[in-house]
């Protein structure tokens, strides 16, 4: 299959191995990938701190970034569930407070073809156990969006599951948001703060030695949090984790920033 | 925007009147920050949100067609928000016909000039309480003091806030941040007769609230009572209050005179409807099967219960909230408080953050539009932002209420309201977003800065993490509490870098750089 990767905004700058991961999976499944260089942001953040109007130039550039050749490619693949909870629930929910149809409808026909990876995987490409070697515990984050927005279900788990050499240990409170929430991290950075306190101490409960989820930006926030307090676990997408093999294994990079004066 | 006509064309709906509580002094994020240092708060909060949780999980999965019966929940709300004009001209019929008085008020001032002068006329000192969510939220209790009259709360929670001069933090336990150990401490402040050897069991803690309630329902017979309602029947003028302890019901069976203030979007159509929302209540509010005392009165009755019954009809900002079409379902809230419970947010900053009787998510959606928002100084309107958007909210709402869509509709109100203020819209969020947008609309110019990102990074030194360039409004809020990876290379430079497989043919007829505008961004 020909398949278009959005990397996201974040993962192009900030967790760029996901991406990687992503595109030497997929290749190694024996499918084409794509990257269109046109691509931005999916427009959430404008979105969800209530800047349609920001937000409504971000999205037309989506759509006009993915929607022309929509015929070329098979799906389009996000590995996020934020994101591609985004485009699938409020892209047409800025288009329609713009008042602009012609956007909303060349919206949802690209949301209609867009997926979060572990979607794309076992819905679209039909597989489970994608060949992949990690011989570590590990422990499963959900994440609010992909849990409740895109509604995964167990289809994360059904492919970690499958991984040869793995570990999956039960994380308390699993349900539980980490506390990141975009703009509200920032906004209410105290409540972020008690959110993702708690949310790494339940990750270190666990024994895991790394914290799994299909977010980057829940990762950046727990990830952050662990090293911030010392903690050893460390964070890992679950892209990351289905793209290491034996010959090529999974190397947490060590690039985090040091603590802020 | 459309409008509810509400058959009164010549009145505009207007906002809660101010001396309601339902506007604290702070805003949300400085509130909360003080309520999270207190640690034996957060322990209480979170241990009886889990606890309730996990109950109301373990019921909630016995029903088979618990989904359908939200839809149909959800369905009859909608039916009340969309005919609410009439249905409660047939609630006013119907309550009249069975002996009832009908009083209609528009604000919480009206509300407790109605009752307290019920009061007078009935020369009444002391008036018991069934707890109600209405009477607190028009200050009932302080408004009756000024007459002179004492309001005694006969549901325990509610008792203990009152006896420590508190304010309730919790929907359906008021007292939900104190434990124990407080609550001891509380009754033998309060309670002159009590031994003091009373230890903090829940058994001798519930006697000593018995044996003080006692007293006073035993002076009742001639006396006046007030309960708020959680259904009220248009069909046929019933009053439905669901409660546990059954010191509601003494309140309700044995005064003269009983006086209930309901809000208007309580009704319900028909008392077959009572079959829904009696099954989705109490799982999604107690996590019980069945609560234990479910009392439906209508009217009045000779030789049985009160002599006299009112009907008090509360306003207070409900219309306004009926004028916004995406804000409104915010009435259909059963009051369960299943969505404080799963709550991250309500967990740890508690109750009292919200500043209002309704806390929690239904509170930020709720409190902001019953009161209006004057601007960015107002406390209600940092309400909508109070939330991570996770969505566990309306994954338990019983009437599918979706909290999250409704708390973005409403950030986007004060963005907008902002935007639309000249000079208004310049603050350090609204110049960040504009930017972002006119970047995040131009692939060329972002191609190029998320280019620059890593290299630059390599530059800057670690105590400048705040203000590495990249997607995120990298305020101290963030690196302040956690550590941040550091910008690499990005993916796109990667992605040209790598090798490629070779490219496809050029088509017959195109140039050597035929790759012509719009294949320019695929590789
Ligand atoms: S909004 Fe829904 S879940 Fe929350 S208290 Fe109201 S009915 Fe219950």
């Amino acid at each position: 299959m020909r398949i278009s990767l959005m990397t996201t905004c974040l993962v192009d700058v900030m967790a760029p191995d996901v991406a990687r991961s992503t595109v030497r999976l997929l290749e190694r499944l024996g499918h084409e990938v794509v990257f269109d260089k046109r691509q931005t942001c999916c427009g959430q953040m404008h979105t969800n701190t209530g800047y349609y109007t920001e937000a409504a130039p971000v999205v037309r550039s989506f759509v006009d970034t993915y929607e022309p050749t929509l015929d070329e490619v098979d799906a389009i693949v996000m590995p996020s569930g934020s994101c591609a909870g985004c485009v699938r629930d409020q892209h047409r929910l800025v288009a329609r407070h713009e008042g602009d149809t012609e956007l909303e409808e060349r919206a949802e026909a690209v949301a209609a073809k867009t997926y979060e990876l572990s979607e794309l995987l076992v819905d679209v490409l039909k597989v489970t156990d994608v060949g992949a070697y990690f011989p570590h515990t590990v422990t499963y984050h959900p994440t609010c969006h992909s849990m409740r927005v895109l509604k995964v279900g167990p289809r994360p788990l059904k492919l970690l599951r499958a991984v040869e050499g793995i570990t999956v240990v039960n994380l308390p409170e699993s349900d539980t948001c980490c506390g990141f929430g975009g703009t509200f991290s920032v906004k209410n950075d105290a409540t972020s703060d008690a959110m993702v306190t708690d949310k790494a101490s339940n990750v270190v409960a666990s024994g895991a030695d790394f914290v799994v989820a299909g977010d980057a930006s829940c990762l950046m926030n727990i990830g952050g949090k662990l090293h911030r307090t010392g903690a050893q676990p460390k964070p890992v997408h679950l892209a990351q984790i289905l793209a290491s093999t034996q010959e090529e294994p999974f190397i947490p990079a060590d690039t985090i920033l040091g603590r802020a004066s | 925007m459309s409008t509810v006509d509400l058959g009164i064309p010549t009145v505009r709906p207007q906002h809660a009147s101010p001396s309601s509580h339902l506007r604290g002094s702070r805003g949300f994020p400085a509130a909360a920050r003080d309520e999270l240092g207190n640690e034996t708060q957060r322990g209480n909060l979170h241990h009886a949100t889990s606890s309730i949780q996990a109950k109301r999980a373990g019921v909630v999965r016995e029903v088979r067609d618990w989904q359908k019966l939200r839809n149909a929940g959800s369905a009859v709300k909608w039916q009340v928000t969309d005919h609410l004009p009439e249905m409660l001209e047939q609630l006013e019929a119907s309550v009249t016909a069975a002996g009832g008085v009908v009083h209609w008020a528009r604000d919480a001032e009206e509300a407790g000039e109605i009752v307290t002068a019920l009061g007078i006329e009935r020369g009444a000192e002391e008036i018991l309480k069934v707890k109600s969510m209405a009477t607190q939220e028009i200050a009932l209790n302080e408004t009756l003091a000024h007459a002179g009259i004492r309001a005694i709360e006969s549901d325990l929670a509610e008792l203990i806030v009152q006896l420590a001069d508190d304010t309730p933090s919790h929907i359906l336990v008021p007292a939900i941040h104190r434990n124990r150990a407080e609550i001891r401490e509380i009754f033998l402040a309060a309670m002159p007769d009590l031994d003091a050897s009373i230890t903090d069991d829940p058994a001798e803690l519930a006697g000593a609230a018995r044996r003080f309630l006692r007293e006073k329902f035993l002076d009742m017979p001639g006396s006046m009572a007030v309960s708020g309602a959680n259904f009220a029947v248009a069909e046929t003028g019933t009053m439905v209050v669901v409660e546990s302890e059954g010191n509601g019901r003494m309140c309700l069976t044995l005064p003269k005179t009983l006086v209930s203030v309901v809000g208007i979007e309580k009704i319900v159509p028909t008392f077959e409807d009572l079959e829904v929302f009696l099954q989705l209540l109490p799982r999604s509010s107690t996590g019980e099967r069945m609560n234990p005392y479910t009392t439906l009165f209508t009217g009045v009755h000779e030789g049985d219960g009160p002599e006299e019954f009112h009907l008090v009809l509360l306003d207070n900002g409900r219309s306004a909230v009926l004028e916004d079409p995406d804000g409104r379902s915010a009435l259909h809230c059963i009051r369960c408080s299943a969505c404080l419970n799963v709550c991250p947010v309500y967990a740890r900053a508690g109750g009292h953050a919200y500043g209002s009787t309704y806390p929690g998510p239904i509170g930020a959606i709720l409190s902001p539009q019953m009161t209006g928002t004057s601007g960015t100084d107002d406390p209600n309107s940092t309400l909508p932002y109070a939330s991570s958007l996770c969505g566990a909210c309306y994954d338990v709402c019983p009437v599918k209420i979706n909290i999250p869509e409704i708390l973005v509709h409403l950030r986007a109100q004060d963005v907008d309201r902002r935007r639309g203020e000249r000079g208004e819209f310049h603050g350090q969020w609204d110049i960040a977003m504009k930017g972002a947008s006119t970047l995040m609309s131009s692939p060329k110019a972002y191609d190029l800065a998320v280019r620059s990102a890593g290299p630059l990074s390599k530059v800057l030194p670690g105590k400048n993490i705040g203000k590495v360039p990249g997607m995120l409004p990298l305020v101290p809020g963030w690196t302040d509490h956690r550590d941040l990876p550091k910008p690499q290379q990005s993916f796109r430079s990667w992605w040209e870098q790598r090798e490629q497989p070779a490219p496809p043919e050029p088509e017959p007829g195109a140039g050597a750089d035929g790759s012509a505008e719009d294949e320019e961004g695929r590789r």
